[in-house]
């Protein structure tokens, strides 16, 4: 018989209950809410008059849609306004703790579920939001899920599930100077595609994930739903505990040391089965850029636009004719010619103190191109923003023209008013290029902090390595 | 929740693949806090000319006449034909309740994204898996002649096409079961209630910072 995966004993720890079919009741021990995706499932439990099952294990937060600006005012979207008026209403009858939006520990819900220490290792993680897949890099099993979903679980603790299939990615080799996580993880999302890891629990492994600090390792596992699959997980190591230690909710005293003992075994076995095991070598890799609409259109940064009628499927070939018309983009042209308007670095991809400094590095001591209407740096949460504030990257990002903004989703998606105008053409550190997510007619080339930071100085799409 | 039994009807192929839930309802109308009147705003940024606001009438304003769900004789079709990677993207389960509240009951494509699958399953619609072949032909035959319908039995698992199986499908057993008698997943957890509580006891036992909150 053959050994356990980490998917296999984190999932095995957390079942209640097995039917004869092998669904199973399986238990939730981390609940992150927040406005967009709980308003009709608190709704649905005071219809059903039901009770909440356990409040202790729901942390609620104001993210998606609270503005970046002015946040002593009144929020000025009536709609907005309501919604969050409504996560208030339903934490305060319901009892569950929420971080209020001027609250230093507000921010998004998938960086500040670590940052508290609410997001461990070992635990069953679900929110109403797909990039809950973040916490993954914790060795927790970490899903979104719909509201519905975050209704079973507010009234029963559990939910009812069948396993994944399995996948292994070996990330093998160093990562060379400039190129990053984010490059690794949209190089990951090109080569198995955007459904390559549909009904798969992703296991990232190998040499270059080892040498991936935490924050590395979340923006990762926090774009695994954009290969499709709904949970990607990292195996404790050192680097795990060493960032678990002494957070608020993190386990304090005997506690932690027993915590520490159980969590050390949450790796997978040597000889563990996988449905699936890929290896890349990540030795010659380059800066990545998306050029679609969709986070497997991907390319290196001296790459050229592909061209559609080198593609074998007919079905592919049609997406990326709608998404070179959609971009703006002719086949054949030259990525680093891609000329921008605007800089978002930010979201639950790339907002972590990390991020911001990898940006800082190309910024300090130069401008933004005059031809960029707007860069736009918003920090995952209060503490991060506070801690850049004490290393001064507020400063060398304001001395050269960005927007230095309050914590939120922001123009990720645009739910607030950070939005693109049509046709505006946006260099992203965010998730998802998708038509209109950022605004409608928006056009979104995703990238990393340190790529992002780069073409705003230089104005259009550009080679980051060539700034350091 | 909706049983969901048979179902006949024409098709409203949208040939996209990797048609993700901001497509299906863009961010704008996630701000509702209600669960329906998302019907008018269903592939909002597709299906109309000028850019909508939450809480505007759709009613009035410019038409995309190049896509098909403004074309008449689509308009009736209570079946999404889809390409692969259908829903992909946010967990939004709003995507689900636009089509619900726009009148679709099931879907046919050759692969759905996990969540939106699952959300489906949630509010009575059936996403059904079907070979490429399948669907490419269901496609061709569509567009052709939007009166092309079918028919699905959830029970014995079959499609039907002018009046022969034309293709069986794979359900999940649970998710049938629920599915056909419209059952509350929450009230069926909760059967299970002194199982969980039992779970909660050895747990508590074995990780007790998990419960240092409570």
């Amino acid at each position: 018989m053959s050994g356990l995966s980490l998917y296999d004993k984190l999932w095995n720890a957390h079942v209640v209950h097995r039917q004869k079919d092998a669904t199973c009741l399986i238990y939730i021990d981390r609940h992150l809410v927040h406005e967009v995706t709980s308003p009709q499932a608190f709704e649905g439990l005071r219809l059903a008059g039901r009770e909440p099952w356990r409040t202790a294990s729901v942390l609620a937060v104001p993210d998606h849609n609270v503005p970046t600006t002015k946040r002593d005012q009144e929020i000025e979207d009536p709609v907005s306004r309501k919604q969050l008026a409504a996560l208030d209403e339903n934490c305060s009858s319901f009892g569950v703790q929420k971080f209020e939006m001027n609250d230093i520990r507000q921010g998004i819900v998938h960086v500040i579920g670590p940052e508290q220490g609410a997001s461990l290792p070992g635990m069953t993680i679900v929110c109403g939001d797909s990039h809950t897949s973040t916490h993954g890099a914790l060795a927790a099993l970490a899903f979104g899920i719909g509201t519905s979903e975050v209704e079973h679980v507010l009234a029963t603790q559990c939910l009812l599930l069948k396993k994944t299939k399995s996948m292994r990615i070996d990330l093998e080799g160093e990562l060379q100077v400039g190129v990053s996580a984010k490059d690794l993880v949209l190089a990951v999302i090109a080569e198995i595609g955007t459904a390559g890891g549909t009904g798969y629990t992703i296991e990232f492994a190998g040499s270059a994930i080892r040498n991936l600090s935490i924050e590395g390792r979340m923006t990762i596992c926090n774009m695994a739903i954009e290969a499709g699959a709904r949970a990607g997980i990292i195996g404790v190591d050192e680097r795990t505990l060493d960032y678990v230690a002494g957070r608020p909710f993190s386990p304090k005293g005997d506690d932690w040391e027993q915590a520490k003992a159980d969590w050390s075994k949450l790796v997978s076995d040597a000889d563990a089965h996988f449905d699936k095991v890929i290896r890349i070598d990540i030795n010659a890799l380059k800066p990545q850029v998306s050029w679609g609409t969709s986070p497997e259109m991907v390319v290196a940064v001296d790459a050229l636009v592909p061209d559609p009628e080198q593609e074998s499927s007919d079905s592919k070939a049609e997406g990326m004719r709608n998404a070179l018309i959609y971009m703006g983009l002719k086949a054949g042209q030259a990525v680093k010619d891609i000329v921008i308007d605007k800089v978002f670095i930010g979201s639950c991809t790339n907002s972590r103190i990390e991020d911001l400094r990898a940006a800082a590095i190309v910024v300090q001591g130069r401008q933004l191109a005059g031809t960029i209407k707007l860069g736009l740096i918003v920090p995952g949460s209060g503490l991060i923003k506070q801690q850049a504030e004490k290393e001064g990257l507020d400063k060398i990002f304001l001395d050269a023209g960005f927007e230095w903004r309050e914590p939120g989703c922001s123009m990720c998606l645009g739910m607030n008013a950070d939005q693109l105008e049509a046709g505006e053409r946006c260099a992203s550190t965010s998730n998802r290029n998708f038509e209109g997510r950022q605004g409608q007619g928006g056009r979104t080339h995703l990238l990393s902090p340190a790529m992002a930071a780069a073409a705003g100085i230089a104005g259009h799409l550009t080679d980051v390595r060539d700034y350091l | 929740m909706q049983a969901f039994t048979t179902l006949s009807s024409s098709l409203l192929p949208i040939d996209r693949p990797n048609v993700d839930t901001d497509a299906i309802i863009p961010k704008q109308y996630l701000k509702s806090i209600r669960r329906s009147g998302f019907g008018p705003n269903l592939f909002d940024d597709w299906r109309y000319l000028d850019a909508g606001e939450p809480d505007q009438s759709c009613e009035g304003r410019r038409l995309n006449p190049e896509f098909i769900l403004n074309d008449e004789r689509y308009r009736n079709a209570e079946i999404i034909l889809g390409r692969e990677n259908f829903g992909c993207g946010s967990s939004r389960e709003h995507a689900v309740w636009a089509f619900q509240d726009y009148g679709v009951r099931a879907l046919l494509a050759p692969s759905f994204a996990d969540i939106f699958f699952s959300n489906c399953f949630k509010n009575g619609l059936l996403p059904i898996i079907l070979e490429p072949a399948l669907i490419d032909e269901l496609f061709i035959a569509s567009l052709a002649d939007a009166e092309t319908s079918v028919s699905i039995d959830l029970e014995s698992q079959t499609i039907i096409r002018d009046g022969k199986p034309m293709a069986d499908f794979e359900v999940d057993e649970f998710k049938k079961h629920c599915l056909l008698n419209g059952l509350d997943e929450i009230g069926i957890t909760l059967k299970y209630a002194e199982k969980i509580k039992a779970f909660e006891a050895a747990q508590k036992n074995s990780a007790p910072w998990l419960y240092s909150n409570d």
